[in-house]
């Protein structure tokens, strides 16, 4: 294809016209700051303000103790099982949206995008406001357990002791309900899109071939979804790897993860250089993670 | 095929609602083992509604099928005896040939080894060898309907479902394959059911047809019986190309009927109607079964009937429109009474296309059994 417009290479004028404001964006404000971090990462402090970029491996020597190493994988393993339970709890999400009648479909989209009208830091408020020890999920578990007291006293046996509430917040089970709650859009997204374009009719071959619902879900439904799991599992994971406002908000002192560790080096330990190591060292995790995929991606692509 | 055994499928006062749409409206029909039957009708008749009935995807509203002499109301589609070649075709794009064709057998557990020869028989049959390792996005849309067929006969199903097969097929294959489809039926002697709105696919492949009209049968019937005795003006319609005149029944004994009608005159037939005499009744008249001629010079008002054999009927009119088909020219001709009639006549020599042209009068004749009468 070599019309109009179609190849760089035989338009070079038009095509540099067009891409030189977005080349230049990027440029100035991508990829200059980074690699203003990317030196810093190899310097040390020479002052309260001041960098002194020697060149020194000691920033990665240090991010790769066990402190740090530590929380970096608990990281991993928070963004991982936030990611399996929103591909657990997604998928039958994203299916019921696709066979839903088509005048329901776009209003159920809506209650998917809905979360994203609204600032992450409200949301989160929102969500600790529910589950705090005088949260409205604390008072009705409060108000289920008192009923159950009184139908005690009404057969004749003893209430039961009064209700102490559950610790709901600042713990690893609060982050990741907390991860959870923000990324379900996400994952379910993704899999809406590719659910949807699956031809109805190939359930109905595999039905009629004799398969039952289960077998065909994971014969047919799942590798032919295969294309938005995986989109809808790095899309989760990327953002879940580097989550910060949730842990701080809704995490104990013991559930920090990577991002927290990070954002203290830059500001309350005003240690830059490390900081900066530390976020590349997140930033090659990710791009481990995207390699795969595409690799992956590319081979399914060959034919057999 | 024994004609005393009980047939493999019966439809019994079958109806099917969606909200306030009758698809499928009180439906009674047997279909017989081993027959290659065809439910023709425009789309939105409900065929395929009874279809997807038969395959367990839609459950009758009322009204029960019977698959083999067993009620089927309770039997979900993956335990039916029978399989569908979806008009989407519906080949699993993920899995090779192989994979689509063994699909079913496997998730049966039948044994690797039969897997093997089964497949390999099943796509000679459909004259797919070599193509055990091709992926369906490496195929053209013909090849992967030979999938679907394969997929489905490989299962050894009593009836063999069809939506549409041949819709997506352009001319030169579908006319193709509707040979290959009748043949294949009669070589592995399964029970085929398709659906079609096309009259032709129903013609040439089918034993019998049952032409369906807004959820009812309008007519069951072997194809040659459909298309020479339709039995109502939709069936006469629906099913080639036909004249139709609305007249009187003003003659009708044992061997001889006489209907008149407005702008065509007295239509002769050379049998009894049984119909009630004065009756509103309707003729059908296939284009292919009029003659047409040239008057004779300087006899205008009386050729028609001069140049009409005997015992034929006669008319007259006006050429006012044609189509060179090819094989045949199609004319359109206007009736002293204003009304248009379409005639065909076969090109049998290379010029008989210039024997008329555009206002030329000619006269008309066709045989007294030609015209159906029809009495709704």
């Amino acid at each position: 294809m070599s019309g109009p417009l179609q190849d760089w290479k035989s338009q070079r004028k038009p095509f540099a016209a067009v891409a030189s404001a977005p080349v230049f964006w990027l440029a100035l404000f991508f990829i200059a700051p980074m690699a203003i971090v990317w030196l810093y990462s190899f310097g040390q402090n020479a002052g309260p303000a001041d960098i002194d970029i020697s060149g020194t491996l000691d920033n990665y020597k240090r991010a790769t103790e066990w402190l740090y190493l530590s929380i970096f994988l608990k990281s991993l393993a928070v963004a991982a099982l936030t990611t399996g339970i929103c591909l657990i709890i997604g998928f039958p999400v994203a299916m019921a949206i696709t066979f839903a009648a088509p005048k329901w479909r776009p209003w159920l989209l809506l209650g998917i995008m809905l979360p994203f009208w609204t600032n992450l830091l409200i949301r989160t408020y929102a969500l600790m406001a529910l589950m705090g020890t005088n949260g409205y999920m604390n008072k009705g578990l409060g108000g289920l357990w008192e009923g159950a007291s009184w139908l005690r006293t009404l057969v004749g046996m003893q209430p039961l002791e009064a209700w102490t509430p559950v610790q709901l917040l600042y713990n690893n089970f609060a982050v990741v309900l907390g991860l959870v709650y923000v990324h379900l859009p996400f994952m379910v997204l993704p899999l809406y899109s590719a659910l949807d374009r699956l031809d109805k009719s190939l359930i109905e071959a595999s039905l009629d071939l004799g398969a039952g619902h289960f077998k065909t879900f994971m014969q047919v439904v799942v590798p032919l979804a295969a294309p938005g799991i995986v989109a809808g599992v790095m899309i989760t994971l990327i953002p879940a790897l580097g989550a910060y406002l949730t842990p701080d908000l809704m995490g104990g002192t013991d559930s920090q993860m990577i991002a927290n560790v990070i954002e203290r080096q830059f500001k309350r330990a005003n240690d830059w250089p490390f900081g900066a190591a530390l976020s590349f060292l997140l930033i090659y995790a990710m791009f481990i993670l995207i390699a795969l995929q595409s690799m992956r991606s590319n081979k399914v692509k060959e034919p057999r | 095929m024994t004609e005393m055994k009980q047939p493999i499928i019966q439809i019994r006062n079958v109806s099917k609602r969606f909200g306030k749409v009758t698809a499928v409206d009180n439906i009674s029909l047997d279909i017989r083992a081993g027959e290659f039957f065809v439910l023709l009708g425009p789309s939105g008749c409900g065929k395929t509604t009874l279809l997807r009935m038969i395959a367990g995807f839609e459950l009758p509203t009322e009204g029960q099928i019977l698959i083999d002499g067993q009620d089927m109301s309770l039997v979900p589609p993956n335990k039916r005896p029978v399989n569908m070649v979806f008009q989407s075709y519906a080949v699993f794009p993920h899995m090779n040939v192989t994979d689509n064709v063994g699909y079913g057998l496997r998730i049966s557990g039948v044994p690797k080894g039969e897997i093997r020869d089964r497949v390999a028989e099943a796509l000679e049959l459909v004259k797919l060898g070599g193509f055990e390792d091709r992926m369906p996005d490496q195929m053209s849309g013909g090849q992967r309907q030979r999938v679907a067929l394969a997929r489905s006969l490989v299962m050894r199903p009593k009836v063999l479902l069809l939506d549409e097969p041949l819709s997506a097929l352009d001319a030169k294959l579908r006319a193709q394959m509707q040979f290959e489809l009748a043949d294949l039926q009669d070589k592995v002697g399964i029970t085929f059911v398709t659906v079609t709105h096309d009259q032709d696919e129903a013609l040439s492949m089918a034993s019998r047809v049952a032409v369906i009209n807004k959820g009812e049968v309008a007519q069951l019937a072997p194809p040659s019986d459909l298309y020479e005795y339709p039995a109502n003006r939709f069936v006469a319609d629906f099913v080639g190309s036909v004249n139709i005149f609305e007249g009187t029944l003003t003659l009708d004994e044992p061997d001889k009927a006489a209907v008149e009608c407005p702008g065509l005159g007295k239509v002769y037939l050379n049998h009894g109607v049984t119909g009630p005499h004065g009756a509103n009744v309707w003729i059908a008249l296939r284009p292919e079964k009029i003659y047409l001629h040239v008057p004779g010079e300087g006899k205008a008002v009386r050729a028609a009937a001069q140049d009409a054999p005997d015992g034929h009927n006669f008319a007259r009119g006006t050429i006012k429109g044609m189509s060179y088909l090819g094989d045949i020219t199609l004319y359109e001709i206007q009736l002293e009474g204003g009304q248009i009639i379409r005639v065909s006549r076969p090109n049998l020599s290379r010029h008989d296309q210039e024997d008329f042209t555009w206002d030329d009068k000619v006269s008309m004749h066709w045989r007294a059994d030609s015209p159906v009468v029809l009495l709704s």
